[in-house]
């Protein structure tokens, strides 16, 4: 049997279509947007000067490759499988929410507790409640803070609950966790 | 030898030998866990580097690019799931050959093949430099716009059947990267009136968006695998005296990893396909090739490992990044004031021979650490999917947040974030966005300097390497053409029922062990899927 055809990547089937209308749709709308959004001024001295060459270019390769793409494709109209994986596209939004909220809550509540924290309560959520994988998620919580924060000294800002501690407590607080 | 000493020089100091080794050990550990992958780590890790010395930053992130093929190579033999993208091909005769309880043979000549493209590629560099040095200086605008059109290019053919999608993307690249405030006469593009965008999008947000936090919401929402490793005997060090009697294939396929590598745009995928194919059709058993043979083994591996360093050629010659990882590392140059470029060459060439003895170092390194170490890198494969999400999510938000502290820049990866899953789920290459976006930057940057200098169009091409560059684009757009027009085939929508059903019978007519074997194939690879996005 030859397997050379299986060695190059497939673009997968469901959804597809849903994805490139959808793609297609917005290229539309910024390209109609684009004499509002972008400028030709006179002051140019060749086209390639121009503020508005290049993002045309971008949008008009963009807009050939999308619909060529869907002129090419066996099915152009969505069916119940195209529907059931654009469902399957919401799913990470949850995820999304618990990332948005950790970026929210360090800030506030500092970047070790609120490590913890997530790693905790994100370990609890997806299943695994066993002591094991709650002591490898709070030990990776803590790891990463003291590898980023303390050692390699990343630019996060200490948590603004750090201000109730005593003195010398408070800067290392601040500086390192 | 006054150079090779002043690089040694520029090597001899503690932090650089710290982050050789974290990065050689931390590149193997990555590679080994399927599901996160070098670009990940390096996407994760671009804003911590950037307090380093741009030395000791840019050995860390060489470190884990050309140590995490090697560890890639291990879940791909012994349970049949690349560990980074570029190791497909190795679950084609590894994982057989661990089936007949050869894992171990299998292992170790994936490492000395490895060993042997990771070096001769180095030797190559080192050879090439002179040769660089004198050729780099002759790029100016025109050239390195040529080249930056042709790699993006290059990145959209060499996404055979899928080359309008990566085109579309391609330009979806260079489209984010025009937005906000334009360089030259200062106007706001596609800001839609919002403060936010004026700076417009950040590479390293952007990057982090679409490789490490897809990946995050991928894993989070994908299903934990009992893996089972199969038991194996042999010795780690057989492979290296088999490797040996194979020197024809290595050495092919070490030459198509340098020569793909040098070539921005083409990279792993087209180097490991064209010598395994390569390998095949020169073997006196062809028909072995995809059931556990020790050929097919050594050209995928060889090839892949021998391209990062050849990929730091454009990088550091001519400041084009060739592939999604080397633009990561652009930004590190970047960020510390050192342009790459012709200039780099003439004035830092102690600077370029460091980073060479470090990559030619690392390999040394890997392989003596893999030799020791592969019995409990194993058990990395055993990480549950989900909580490597949660641990990558967690380190993601490390490297977003950090750059400035800026929750609309969480934001913003947190959208190009979900794109990413879109893409990956869709089998749809991210590549093309972060080469779009980076040489985007470059062309525009170059064309308006070249245009200003050109008063007909074919002054464009009349210097010697702008018109080479032409002709290569002329060659490769005419030849890709020809290729498509050649498989034409309408597309037939009316008969598709027929063919579902033609096809189902083909396949209950094949042998059913056959059938389920391929069916678990495509299903491992595509869950190991990624990482460099295509």
């Amino acid at each position: 049997m030859d397997s050379s055809d299986d060695r190059f990547t497939k673009t997968k089937s469901s959804g597809q279509v849903v994805f490139v209308l959808a793609a297609i749709l917005i290229v539309a709308i910024l390209l109609s947007q684009i004499t509002g959004q972008t400028v030709w001024t006179d002051r140019a001295r060749n086209f390639a000067s121009q503020p508005r060459f290049w993002p045309a270019v971008a949008l008009l390769v963009m807009l050939a490759g999308f619909v060529g793409h869907f002129a090419l494709m066996w099915r152009r109209r969505p069916n119940a499988l195209d529907w059931i994986e654009t469902r399957r596209w919401t799913e990470p939004l949850e995820y999304l929410f618990w990332f948005m909220a950790y970026v929210l809550a360090v800030p506030v509540a500092g970047f070790l507790p609120m490590s913890l924290l997530l790693a905790l309560a994100l370990t609890w959520r997806l299943g695994y409640r066993s002591r094991l994988h709650l002591g490898c998620a709070g030990a990776f919580a803590v790891a990463t803070v003291l590898l980023f924060k303390s050692f390699l000294g990343v630019n996060i800002p200490g948590g603004r609950i750090y201000e109730v501690l005593p003195g010398a407590l408070r800067s290392f607080a601040l500086t390192n966790l | 030898m006054e150079l090779i000493a002043a690089a040694l020089d520029v090597l001899a100091r503690w932090d650089v030998a710290l982050a050789l080794f974290v990065g050689a050990i931390g590149g193997v550990a990555i590679g080994a866990i399927p599901g996160v992958g070098p670009a990940v780590a390096i996407a994760i890790l671009l804003p911590a580097t950037f307090s380093m010395d741009p030395i000791v930053g840019l050995t860390l992130l060489l470190g884990i690019y050309g140590s995490s093929m090697y560890g890639g190579a291990i879940p791909a033999i012994l349970i049949n799931t690349p560990g980074t993208a570029v190791n497909a091909l190795t679950t084609y005769d590894g994982f057989p050959m661990t089936l007949r309880g050869e894992g171990r043979r299998a292992l170790s000549l994936a490492y000395s093949a490895s060993f042997a493209g990771g070096i001769f590629s180095v030797v190559c560099l080192i050879f090439l430099s002179p040769v660089l040095a004198q050729i780099a200086p002759m790029f100016g605008s025109r050239e390195i716009f040529l080249a930056a059109l042709l790699g993006i290019v290059l990145v959209v053919v060499a996404h055979r059947g899928q080359m309008l999608i990566a085109a579309a993307l391609a330009g979806f690249g260079i489209f984010i990267g025009t937005v906000g405030l334009e360089p030259a006469a200062y106007t706001r593009r596609f800001t839609f009136g919002q403060s936010w965008l004026a700076g417009g999008f950040d590479l390293i947000v952007v990057v982090l968006g679409l490789f490490a936090l897809s990946q995050a919401f991928l894993l989070l929402t994908s299903d934990d695998e009992d893996i089972r490793v199969p038991k194996s005997r042999g010795s780690l060090f057989q492979g290296f005296r088999e490797l040996l009697r194979h020197p024809r294939v290595a050495g092919i396929a070490a030459s198509f990893g340098v020569v793909m590598g040098m070539i921005p745009g083409v990279g792993e995928f087209t180097a490991q396909f064209m010598s395994y194919t390569s390998a095949q059709k020169m073997s006196k058993t062809p028909e072995a090739f995809g059931q556990g043979s020790s050929e097919g083994l050594i050209a995928s591996e060889t090839a892949n490992n021998a391209v990062p360093a050849a990929a730091m050629i454009p990088l550091l010659a001519l400041g084009i990044p060739g592939e999604a990882l080397t633009a990561m590392m652009l930004s590190v140059f970047y960020v510390h004031n050192v342009v790459p470029g012709p200039g780099l060459f003439q004035n830092d060439m102690d600077f370029v021979v460091a980073l060479y003895i470090a990559l030619l170092a690392l390999n040394v390194i890997v392989v003596g650490f893999l030799l020791v170490s592969t019995g409990w890198l194993v058990h990395l494969t055993r990480i549950p999917n989900k909580f490597l999400g949660m641990c990558i999510l967690m380190l993601s938000f490390v490297g977003v947040f950090s750059i400035r502290n800026s929750t609309v820049d969480c934001l913003i990866a947190a959208a190009f974030g979900l794109l990413g899953y879109l893409l990956k789920r869709l089998n749809m290459p991210i590549v093309p966005i972060i080469l779009g976006m980076v040489l985007g930057g470059i062309m525009e940057v170059k064309l308006r300097a070249s245009m200003a200098r050109v008063r007909t169009p074919f002054e464009f091409i009349e210097r010697p390497i702008a018109f080479l560059l032409f002709c290569v684009l002329v060659i490769i757009l005419a030849s890709t053409l020809w290729r498509v027009w050649r498989e034409w085939r309408p597309v037939d929508r009316r008969s598709l029922t027929k063919k579902s059903s033609t096809r189902f019978g083909r396949r209950i007519a094949g042998r059913k062990e056959r059938h389920f074997a391929n069916r678990l194939k495509h299903q491992r690879r595509r869950r190991g899927y990624d990482h460099l996005g295509s």
